[in-house]
């Protein structure tokens, strides 16, 4: 039985990780102009506002101000259908990610979570291979020959790399032994010993979900369903107005919850190096209570953890502007012959190195 | 097949090597590119214009906004002679030709003057014929101003009240190079006579 006032904060959470997830989505399409113009020796967006910084706003007026358009024969419900499923399986999976510590005042204990579920891990899985159904009934309800090779595209490449990602989740889990992020964090967060992040145990693992996260996301270089050389705009060819606003959103959505769950899985979520021996030397040189000190420490830990995920985002970015597209047979002999077997071996070696007790 | 010079030279592909294989040094060496030009753009002063606050210098040789020239003494030097309009490969000027009347001799210079000069800025391709053609010396194309963007087209068709320019020296220029304050005081001196 759940009581009330943890109810009620859960809703609060989720309606602030959602309003942030919107927010970060909102400034990733700055952020992205920004960084590329820079890696290309150009200066970005700089007219609306300081810096620029209201360029999102201008975006928004302009993409609400345009008009609604919808093809001839156009299946109209599922034309409107597939950027909210696109936008909502976005936003949904950023509810299980543990954002920060316990929070505590007085008897009132409160999680920096959503939802704490024991399978988090199996939920954003779930949720981001729905995520496909939004670009596949987008680009099939477009009656456009365009978008429907995105859509086919988006299909067939999610499903090959979420095979390659579920199996390097697989090595992450057989360390843990648990499903939830929250487990999964906190076990990265032995004391005295901050650098057992599960990077240190799991780095091919990482380099695998990593590339795994660049195609599930459909950013360059995997970002075929996209395609503007080929195929016009992919899955989105028809989409004008907001409609197609949601669709640039969810993808920028779909990064910032791949980084946060790359933080969470590989880089120690909220825990950051030294925690332990900051909240005791709060604790025992400045005389604060041990409930004030760990409420800092949960702080600086979500700071840290946004720090991480910023970091991961910039990666995102960095890489798009670097890196030219794979054909789409190069994408495919990479998820299949290279990625799925190397997951596969990098299940056997952790085996044997937990069998082997070197690492556990 | 023989080739002709005997200078074709034979490659042959030869099979990546693991590392090449492995894409991974590769996309290092690529991130590690654009990370450099990251921090160029960053920290130095990048190579953009950012135009309407900054513009770059123009040539000395620039042909931009054309102006009607006034005499020394401040009249104007057009005559309407129509040479300009002739020489105009894009058919950009138009003038009506009036007659000077008496008491007007301080503002034409010679009996025949413009009523009316037009220069359709839209059609205009600034090659600077009617510089050329002007016997009076009385068009020029400046090598400092262009003709600003505007909303309406009817904008781009500058009449007199534009083109000519104005009767005080200091606001005056020779080719487009303003006057210096002691040149511009012996203008208005002459003027004054």
């Amino acid at each position: 039985m759940i009581e009330l006032p943890t109810l009620g904060w859960q809703s609060i959470v989720i309606l602030v990780v959602f309003g942030v997830s919107l927010l970060i989505a909102t400034y990733c399409t700055y952020a992205e102009r920004v960084i590329a113009a820079f890696l290309q020796d150009r200066v970005g967006p700089d007219r609306a506002g300081p810096f620029g910084l209201l360029q999102p706003l201008a975006d928004a007026v302009k993409l609400f101000t345009k008009e609604e358009f919808f093809p001839a024969g156009a299946n109209k419900a599922l034309f409107i259908m597939g950027p909210c499923l696109a936008m909502i399986t976005a936003l949904m999976s950023s509810a299980v990610i543990p954002f920060g510590n316990v929070i505590q005042f007085g008897n009132n204990v409160f999680n920096l979570q959503g939802i704490e579920v024991n399978i988090g891990m199996l939920w954003v899985f779930g949720i981001v291979s729905l995520g496909v159904y939004g670009v596949m009934i987008g680009g099939w309800a477009s009656n456009n020959k365009f978008s429907l090779l995105g859509a086919i595209r988006a299909g067939s490449q999610n499903i090959s790399y979420e095979l390659a990602m579920g199996m390097a989740l697989i090595a992450v889990l057989m360390i843990s032994g648990t499903l939830s992020l929250r487990e999964i964090t906190l076990q990265q967060s032995v004391a005295g010993e901050w650098h057992f992040w599960n990077i240190v145990k799991q780095p091919l693992g990482f380099i695998i979900f990593l590339v795994c996260a660049f195609a599930e996301t459909n950013r360059t270089p995997f970002d075929l369903p996209e395609c503007e050389t080929e195929l016009v705009g992919g899955y989105h060819t028809e989409y004008s107005s907001m409609k197609m606003g949601l669709y640039l959103f969810a993808e920028y959505v779909n990064v910032f919850v791949a980084s946060a769950v790359m933080s969470v899985l590989y880089f120690g979520g909220f825990n950051f190096p030294f925690q332990y021996e900051l909240r005791d030397w709060f604790v025992n040189s400045q005389g604060w209570e041990l409930m004030s000190a760990q409420n800092l420490i949960s702080v600086l830990g979500l700071l840290g953890l946004f720090g991480k995920i910023f970091a991961f985002i910039f990666f995102f970015m960095w890489v798009r502007w670097t890196l030219p597209r794979f054909r789409y047979d190069q994408l495919m002999r990479l998820g299949w012959t290279i990625l799925i077997p190397l997951a596969i071996f990098n299940i056997l070696l952790t085996g044997g190195l937990i069998l082997g007790g070197i690492i556990k | 097949m023989q080739s002709l010079s005997n200078r074709a030279k034979k490659l042959e592909a030869k099979p990546m090597t693991l590392a090449e294989r492995a894409y991974l040094p590769a996309i290092f060496q690529g991130l590690s590119i654009t990370m450099r030009h990251f921090f160029r753009a960053a920290t130095k002063k990048q190579v953009t214009v950012r135009y309407p606050e900054e513009k770059r210098p123009f040539s000395p040789i620039f042909r931009g906004l054309h102006v009607l020239k006034r005499d020394e003494v401040g009249r104007e030097r057009c005559t309407a002679c129509g040479l300009c309009a002739v020489a105009c490969p894009a058919e950009a000027i138009t003038m009506v030709a009036g007659e000077r009347k008496k008491g007007e001799e301080n503002l034409y210079r010679e009996e025949k003057y413009a009523v009316s000069y037009e220069v359709n800025m839209l059609r205009c391709i600034f090659c600077g014929l009617c510089e050329e053609a002007c016997p009076k010396a009385a068009v020029y194309l400046q090598p400092d101003k262009m003709a600003p963007p505007r909303f309406e087209r009817d904008e781009f068709i500058y009449g007199k009240d534009r083109l000519v320019e104005p009767v005080d020296p200091s606001a005056r220029s020779i080719r487009g190079i303003q006057l210096t304050p002691e040149q511009a005081d012996a203008l208005a001196q002459r003027m004054a006579q």
